[in-house]
């Protein structure tokens, strides 16, 4: 019987989606080693102890809450420090953090202060024996690589989305504590925080991505994704390395090999040839949709769908087409 | 392309590595905008500070006098890289770099070097050849321009050239001519004239339907007074010329396996995606062999001007067999464009597909720098010991 | 500054994996090897940085075994002042244990910056650069899209989901570069003869234990075939009917 510790992200005082995939995928690590507790580490500005037991809802026994003002935005250094000392003290069979921006940038550092190896962006895992045997996409997502973790605690960061949050309610009780270091002492500083431009749905969470490239031949053209993505309602937009190159998107919008990597349910891909860059960003998405006016493109053969023609004229025909299907439910 | 015959492990790292620079700056500099200036009959003049940021012009030519100081595989394979980009593109880096530079390197004076090849290197000074003329292509030695040496040791010449790759851009023209009414070849001396003398008046060629991208002038001459320092000092002869144009045929010998492996990659890409009766065109036996038959002529093609290049790092090169290798790779290289060009079906028309602009371009490449038949020539003339030029 | 840019060789991304025979690596021949895209970038902003504020030093760092040096000399072509090998047979899974041999080869070496590319492409773990950090007590921005330096203090973007920050932190410290850094220049030909000429230093890589070891690579199951569902704007009726009725999507 072992305990499981997991990393509760939030940010502007709520949680994220990501937390719960932690403390869901730590209540079945320690369900699956004889029923161990879950213990989820919640650090924020004072008041964030009030979202507690929205964590004992996906399984957490108890919550570690640590209040600071310091840690108001994302304070690498108190995060990690406070992280490794609680997980040091705790003795937990393992640690999960989402493969987040956040948590891929704090996970290492833990690992590194407790002298332990990490495995990074995993899509599974399982005890085996005294190991712990994860699965993780690598070459730009063209290989799966089976990983065999030893030494404990076994620290892990979780795919974002790679397993949904189930809820197993628990009585989660509260354990306060202190950061482990001064967040005033932190030498990185957040000076400025920047809401996404414009996009309201980021594309790592978005169920839908409406993505453009060179062949809306134009900045301007943006709109029409933009347009079908707002149909959609729950969609976000993406781009190719192509435009955000030539900067009709921010770089941040970018989906590929070096840009993003997501698996919506949909994705459609709009004037988009297929390059293999960008296909190693977006070929996990449950159904995709290409539309191009090259019937050759390569983009074709990963598509489950496609339409061969303009997609300047075809996109304002599909987002009346898209909004009346969903107007009628 | 894939290296199926592991050449690869016959390069260096550093060849390697120069073979990949070259490839990223024409990746991303050159093709992206070669289509629109070969339809709008432009050279990309805005490309040649970048082709000489990189150390393409005169590369095989020493770090001394500005150059990289590149061994000739080396250079080989830039002339290959840019090719597989454009014959033109091509055309100008080897007229820069081995018949203005390497003449100036060759028949120059020390002043002369160290006056024009850093600048020449930097791009700062474009240059142009003239040996060829409107009623003398391939027989260079009947050429009629004339150098009349005056009292004062200064020159005055008169005469035409034609099909001047860079006349109209170049800041100087390295131009042989016969001197002092002596029409034997024996008497062919090069000069180094500044394109701003006056009587000197370069114009395009206009009307080409190959080698668009590329400027092609007609020169000439009207009592074009030039200093005493003008003449190339160690130049005399026919000889001295033709020295210029092995050197550019070795590039090119090179160059045109660019250009084949670009309609190969282009037809290969095309044939496994194009569907036609339910498979891709691939799939098909005249089109495995339209693909095999490329394959084959472009890897004996590297492997011939592979060893062509070991053999003049040693010191070992005869003219004859660059003739051998410009000949045969011009040869495969034309077959492969046209190929490539039917493999490609209709699309193969449009400029948005690359294989019948090489295909054109490639046709000014088997005519220039030694006619295939004229090489043919070259080659019956070494092993059998008879002429028969006439 | 002084300025270490740690880089890593990888395979060519666009290439068709297959599976070694011994199915925990993939099939190394015939591959062709690069550094690592945002490596490139790393040693990019270094170059740059020394361009703008003046006189500095490069060095660029890579563990494995020789081959390596062909990716080192690239960084020496671009126009970086040294290298340095930390020999090992191979690059461990184990990204500590990178880390732990890049941070005794750092230690006491005077860098006023570290460089790192967000993740490698291959292994795409992001893992040793804040590893390394942590290892060198050093403050570390991870991911960053910008990065200014003035007096001795550095301004940097970080694109999270959604929303950015702009983090501000003193030197020395370690940074990871996403996209949005300038892009690696191709070395010029002078670069690639002058390379021969500058230090490449060979050291023992000193690793310690390893706690990941690769049980299995495989490659993921291939999609099931699609379709074109029609041309041109009469289309969209039967794709909307598919990603309803088929996809359940819509």
């Amino acid at each position: 019987m072992a305990n499981v510790f997991a990393f509760a992200e939030s940010r502007g005082g709520a949680l994220r989606r990501v937390a719960f995939e932690a403390v869901s995928a730590a209540r079945a690590l320690a369900d699956a080693s004889g029923g161990g507790e879950v213990h989820a580490l919640l650090a924020g500005a004072p008041g964030i102890a009030s979202l507690a037991p929205e964590l004992g809802k996906y399984g957490a026994d108890v919550v570690i809450v640590v209040e600071h003002p310091g840690l108001a935005n994302a304070n690498a250094e108190a995060l990690a420090a406070t992280a490794a000392e609680r997980i040091r003290a705790g003795g937990y069979r393992a640690a999960i953090f989402s493969a987040s921006a956040q948590g891929r940038d704090l996970a290492p550092r833990v690992a590194a202060k407790l002298g332990v190896s990490m495995a990074a962006d995993v899509t599974s895992f399982e005890l085996a024996g005294d190991a712990l045997v994860v699965r993780h996409p690598a070459y730009a997502g063209k290989v799966i690589a089976t990983l065999r973790l030893t030494g404990s605690p076994a620290i892990v960061t979780l795919r974002p989305g790679a397993r949904a949050a189930v809820e197993a309610p628990r009585a989660a009780r509260v354990e306060n504590a202190q950061p482990a270091s001064d967040p005033a002492a932190s030498k990185v500083v957040v000076k400025e925080m920047i809401a996404g431009g414009g996009a309201k749905l980021d594309i790592g969470d978005a169920p839908v991505i409406v993505s453009g490239g060179r062949g809306l031949k134009s900045a301007d053209n943006f709109r029409l994704v933009e347009d079908l993505a707002a149909a959609f309602g729950n969609a976000a937009v993406g781009a190719t390395r192509a435009v955000t190159d030539d900067g009709w998107r921010p770089h941040s919008d970018q989906i590929g090999q070096t840009g993003r990597q997501v698996s919506p349910e949909l994705y459609v891909a709009c004037g988009i040839s297929g390059a293999i860059q960008h296909i190693a960003g977006m070929r996990n998405s449950r159904t995709i949709v290409a539309i191009n006016k090259d019937k050759e493109a390569p983009i074709f053969k990963v598509a489950d769908y496609g339409i061969v023609g303009d997609v300047i004229e075809i996109l304002p025909v599909l987002t009346a087409a898209v909004k009346e299907a969903r107007a009628k439910g | 392309m894939q290296d199926f015959f592991d050449i690869d492990s016959a390069l260096s790292e550093e060849e390697r590595a120069v073979r990949a620079s070259v490839r990223q700056f024409v990746d991303e500099r050159i093709i992206p905008v070669i289509g629109d200036c070969y339809i709008e009959g432009r050279f990309p003049k805005e490309i040649i500070p970048g082709l000489a940021e990189l150390g393409v012009f005169g590369a095989n030519l020493p770090e001394e006098y500005g150059c990289a100081g590149l061994n000739n595989v080396s250079y080989g394979l830039i002339m290959q890289e840019l090719e597989r980009g454009d014959s033109g593109i091509r055309s100008f880096a080897s007229v820069q770099g081995a018949l203005v530079m390497y003449p100036i390197f060759t028949f120059g004076s020390e002043e002369q070097k160290k006056h024009y090849l850093p600048k020449m290197a930097a791009g700062e000074i474009i240059g142009c050849f003239g040996l060829t003329e409107p009623d003398y292509g391939s027989n260079p030695s009947g050429m009629i321009t004339m150098a009349k040496e005056q009292a004062d040791g200064s020159w005055v010449l008169n005469g035409a050239k034609m099909w001047i790759t860079n006349g109209s851009q170049a800041k100087v023209a390295i131009v042989w001519a016969k001197t002092n009414g002596d029409k034997s070849d024996k008497s062919i001396r090069g000069f180094i004239v500044p394109t701003d003398t006056p009587g000197f008046t370069a114009k395009d060629q206009k009307g080409k339907l190959s080698l668009r991208a590329s400027d092609t002038s007609e020169l000439v001459f009207q009592d074009v007074h030039l200093p005493k320092d003008a003449i190339l000092p160690k130049s005399g002869g026919i000889k001295s010329p033709l020295m210029c144009l092995t050197q550019a045929r070795y590039g090119i010998s090179w160059g045109v396996i660019g250009a084949a492996m670009a309609c190969y990659e282009e037809s290969l890409a095309y044939s496994t995606s194009r569907v036609m009766f339910d498979k891709p065109i691939g799939g098909f036996q005249l089109q495995q062999q339209r693909l095999a038959i490329m394959l084959t002529e472009i890897v004996k093609a590297q492997l011939v001007s592979l060893h062509l290049g070991r053999l003049k790092d040693a010191g070992k090169l005869t003219p004859q067999q660059v003739s051998l290798a410009k000949r045969n790779n011009c040869d495969m290289a034309t077959d492969i464009a046209r190929e490539a060009r039917r493999l490609l079906g209709a699309n193969g028309i449009l400029a948005e597909y690359a294989s019948m602009r090489h295909m054109a371009n490639l046709e000014s490449v088997y005519t220039y720098e030694g006619t295939h038949d004229i090489h043919t020539l070259i080659l019956g003339q070494a092993v059998t010991g008879l002429s028969a030029f006439n | 500054m002084k300025i270490a840019v740690c880089i890593k060789r990888v395979p060519d991304m666009e290439t068709r994996f297959k599976i070694a025979a011994s199915g925990t690596a993939v099939d190394e021949s015939g591959l062709k090897y690069d550094m690592s895209d945002f490596d490139g970038y790393a040693v990019e902003t270094a170059l740059q940085l020394n361009e703008k504020q003046g006189p500095g030093e490069t060095v660029v760092i890579s563990l494995g075994p020789d081959v390596v040096q062909e990716q080192l000399r690239k960084a020496l072509s671009m126009g970086a002042d040294r290298a340095v090998q930390l020999k090992a047979d191979k690059v461990p899974a184990d990204g500590l244990a990178i880390a732990r041999a890049l941070a005794a080869e750092l230690q006491g070496g005077g860098y006023d910056l570290i460089l790192f590319g967000r993740q490698a492409v291959d292994s795409a773990n992001a893992t040793v650069g804040p590893m390394t950090a942590e290892l060198l007590g050093l403050p570390c921005a991870t991911a960053v899209s910008t990065l200014e330096i003035a007096n001795g203090r550095a301004t940097a973007r970080r694109d999270l989901e959604g929303a950015a920050e702009i983090v501000e932190f003193p030197l020395p410290a370690v940074v990871s570069v996403d996209e949005g850094m300038p892009r690696a220049r191709y070395p010029s030909l002078k670069g690639i003869m002058a390379a021969k000429k500058k230090p490449l230093e060979v050291k023992p890589a000193q690793l310690g234990a390893e706690h990941i070891a690769i049980e299995k690579m495989e490659l993921p199951p291939e999609r099931a075939a699609g379709r074109i569902v029609g041309e041109g704007t009469a289309a969209v009726p039967e794709l909307v009917r598919l990603l309803h009725t088929e996809a359940k999507v819509l």
